[in-house]
């Protein structure tokens, strides 16, 4: 026992020295997501010394670019579920070697997602009040605390296991990771629909009082996660020797096709019945799409994104997507594409016209904007260095019994081993 | 280049590296320097949430409260807790056709309450529509004439509706807002977290957050205080209209009442027969604003138009 906790605790200091090495292009990478997580972290302070008065947010729009931000990384978290149902569901082999890389997103999407919630609260000091008096299971923001930190353990559990089992060189065993995968599939639908009914739940908000948020939440999650995943396997083929094959890229494509016209049919049900119906509740939509009294700062993000998520569709749609720069063109397109539905298209509208009628816009502040910027500085940090770790792990070049050599020069991020590339597309 | 000095090297570039990266660590977080202490005592952090603190507890409380007013403010305030009266649940009754819009009220109620005015916090807004429908997507919050009422205007006070079946209470995640006894909804500041999903529940936009530390003149506080009513709050929390708690469950009138002009404004207990409210509430004609949402609000709009018929008016 006592070996084995320090055979683990080795096993955590190189992952800790291992962080640190590579070559020039992480370096500079790392170096990049520091700097900017750390200006971040300086706005963050400013506003724990002025409070919130510091963001664009007012009585009128309460809920900004944090919970904007927040919304769209529970879906990229619940993305995962994408990969892990193909491979374990059924028992699909090209993907097989790759799920372990959706898991990791999903745990790096959630400590952003807790970061962005923590940004958000107006007494972060208060936080342990959560645990004293938890108004569970009246408010669906403790459901949201419980799946989200849930789905966290669930996604580090099964990653540290299969990793650490890799690293002592064990076959792991099946009961104590496959439960937990099944689990996982359903606590992933979960996260992303609590998520939805936080919103949906409120009758003073009719533009979020709609059964369809769940479903459309759901369907651009599985979209733009995946897609984020096409773009991250081939940034690790491209600079490890860890083989990701065309066909499982073609897959997940194949997923984010399906995802994203299952989510512009939402949104036509959605906006039809908004609009054919013109009762009251359609101010909000109608502020949105085309502008109200004159206020229209949110039309051009909504048309951009209506532009980029059509666009997107239609060049999956085609065959010559079938080529992986016309994927991936698709996939920026379509993640920015749901980024700004998700935040400027779904909950800065909700608050405009306020109940009362009043048109007051929002304007995020540089320093809110920082802040977000620093979540994500910090997330990619994470995610960079969870695939740091894995790859060499799962390769079977760092095991208990072979330390992996440090010198940057030697093994940094070595160049692709020609004999274990399948893709003559990619020399 | 020997094995020591790479060693050595490797050392010295890792030292350097961890130097400036606690450095750069050091320089982000400087801001914190400007943090006020106070907002952080052990006392403070202890603090039970207001159901489950006992008579010694809420004692200690009131005087920490009591000595952070006097430390902020240099007024001695009567700070007390007030619990509420048996058999009285509390209404309000606006005659909608009465008011002219003075905003008396407005004032009022931010001298009684201790609202920030810098930056600027108001429970009551009064909206101003044009005379015929009630819409509240035609009215303008910010009119500004010589002589109030304009021609061919009405207005209509909206403050907190201490609704009995309050979507604010029902979305916090940590009980820092609940109903009491004789139906107002209070907060505890003590206990908010400040995530503000109350506000966006709310349908009568009646909460306020404190995105800044109020600021309130030294002269103009009232040190007439009680606990979840309107003792000054500090930046990161909610707060709302409590019916003046602290005069109401006294006997008093609300501070928006006593000052109203007109006498648009009728508050009382609606259990008593006797009362104005339940008199108004068994004869006039109602208004109740946003009923399709399903609230049940506690704070009724009327018309005394002599009709003497009881009709419940709907719409938004």
């Amino acid at each position: 026992m006592k070996q084995e906790a320090r055979e683990y605790l080795r096993f955590l200091w190189r992952c800790f020295r291992i962080s640190f090495v590579g070559d020039w292009r992480y370096y500079s990478w790392m170096l990049l997501l520091t700097g900017v997580a750390l200006l971040g972290l300086n706005a963050y302070c400013h506003q724990l010394v002025d409070g919130l008065a510091v963001t664009g947010m007012t009585d009128q729009v309460s809920w900004g670019l944090y919970i904007a931000n927040f919304t769209f990384l529970v879906g990229m978290a619940a993305a995962a579920v994408m990969l892990v149902i193909p491979v374990y569901i059924y028992k699909n082999e090209e993907l097989h070697d790759l799920v372990v890389f959706g898991e990791l997103l999903a745990v790096a999407a959630i400590f952003m997602c807790l970061a962005f919630v923590t940004v958000d609260l107006g007494r972060p000091d208060r936080f342990v009040h959560l645990l004293l008096r938890f108004n569970w299971p009246i408010s669906m923001l403790t459901w949201d605390v419980i799946v989200l930190n849930g789905y966290l353990l669930l996604n580090m559990h099964i990653c540290g296991y299969l990793i650490y089992c890799a690293y002592r060189k064990r076959k792991p065993s099946r009961i104590f990771y496959i439960p937990f995968v099944f689990i996982a599939i359903f606590w992933a639908v979960s996260i992303h629909t609590v998520t939805a009914f936080l919103y949906s739940g409120l009758g003073g908000r009719p533009f979020w009082n709609s059964a369809v948020i769940a479903p459309r939440f759901l369907a651009s999650a599985f979209a733009a996660g995946p897609a984020f995943i096409i773009l991250t396997l081939q940034i690790i083929r491209r600079y490890t020797f860890y083989k990701v094959t065309d066909e499982a890229l073609k897959l997940l494509k194949g997923i984010v096709t399906v995802a994203m016209a299952i989510n512009m049919f939402l949104l036509v049900c959605e906006v039809f019945t908004e609009f054919y119906t013109q009762s009251s509740h359609v101010v909000s939509a109608q502020y949105l799409f085309f502008g109200l009294h004159g206020h229209s700062a949110l039309v051009p993000w909504i048309w951009t994104a209506v532009v980029l998520n059509t666009v997107a569709l239609v060049i999956l749609l085609l065959p010559f997507s079938r080529s992986l720069p016309f994927i991936n063109l698709a996939c920026i397109m379509l993640i920015v594409g749901i980024w700004i539905e998700k935040g400027m298209g779904l909950i800065i509208p909700a608050f405009i016209p306020s109940p009362l009628g009043e048109l007051v816009e929002y304007h995020p502040t540089i320093n809110e904007t920082l802040v977000c910027l620093g979540i994500w500085a910090f997330g990619l940090l994470c995610y960079t260095i969870f695939v740091r770790i894995t790859i060499p792990v799962l390769s079977g070049r760092l095991t208990y019994d072979h330390r992996y050599r440090m010198e940057p020069d030697s093994a940094g991020l070595p160049p692709r081993d020609p004999a274990s590339d399948s893709s003559p597309a990619h020399p | 280049m020997s094995a020591s000095e790479m060693n050595r090297r490797s050392f010295l570039r890792g030292g350097v590296g961890a130097a400036g990266g606690l450095a750069a660590f050091a320089a982000a977080v400087s801001p914190l320097k400007d943090y006020d202490p106070s907002e952080l005592s052990i006392g403070k952090f202890l603090q039970k949430h207001y159901k489950e603190m006992t008579k010694e507890e809420m004692e200690a409380a009131l005087k920490r409260i009591a000595d952070d007013v006097e430390r902020r403010f240099e007024v001695r305030p009567h700070l007390r807790d007030v619990k509420p009266m048996d058999g009285v649940e509390f209404a309000y009754a606006l005659d909608i056709g009465r008011c002219i819009g003075c905003r008396k009220c407005v004032h009022a109620c931010v001298v009684e309450n201790n609202q920030s005015r810098s930056p600027e916090i108001q429970y009551i807004r009064v909206l101003e529509m044009p005379k015929g429908a009630i819409d509240v997507e035609k009215s303008n919050h910010y009119y500004d004439h010589e002589k109030v009422p304009a021609p061919d205007k009405s207005y209509m006070p909206v403050q907190c509706h201490q609704c009995a079946n309050p979507p604010c209470c029902k979305v916090c995640p940590v009980e820092a807002t609940w109903k009491e006894p004789d139906g107002i909804v209070v907060i505890d500041y003590d206990w908010c977290i400040g995530c503000r999903y109350c506000e966006a529940a709310c349908p009568y936009w009646a909460r306020r957050f404190n995105f800044a530390e109020p600021g309130i003149p030294k002269d103009e506080i009232n040190p007439d205080m009680a606990y979840l009513s309107n003792r000054p709050r500090h930046k990161g929390v909610m707060e709302k209209c409590h019916f003046c708690l602290h005069r109401t469950r006294e006997g008093r009138m609300p501070a928006c009442l006593e000052v109203c002009p007109v006498g648009a404004r009728k508050f009382g207990n609606v259990l008593d027969p006797d009362s104005e409210v339940h008199h108004i509430l068994k004869t006039k004609r109602i208004f109740i604003l946003k009923k399709d949402v399903g609230t049940l609000p506690r704070f009724f709009y009327y018309f005394d138009d002599g009709y003497g018929d009881s009709r419940k008016g709907t719409g938004r």
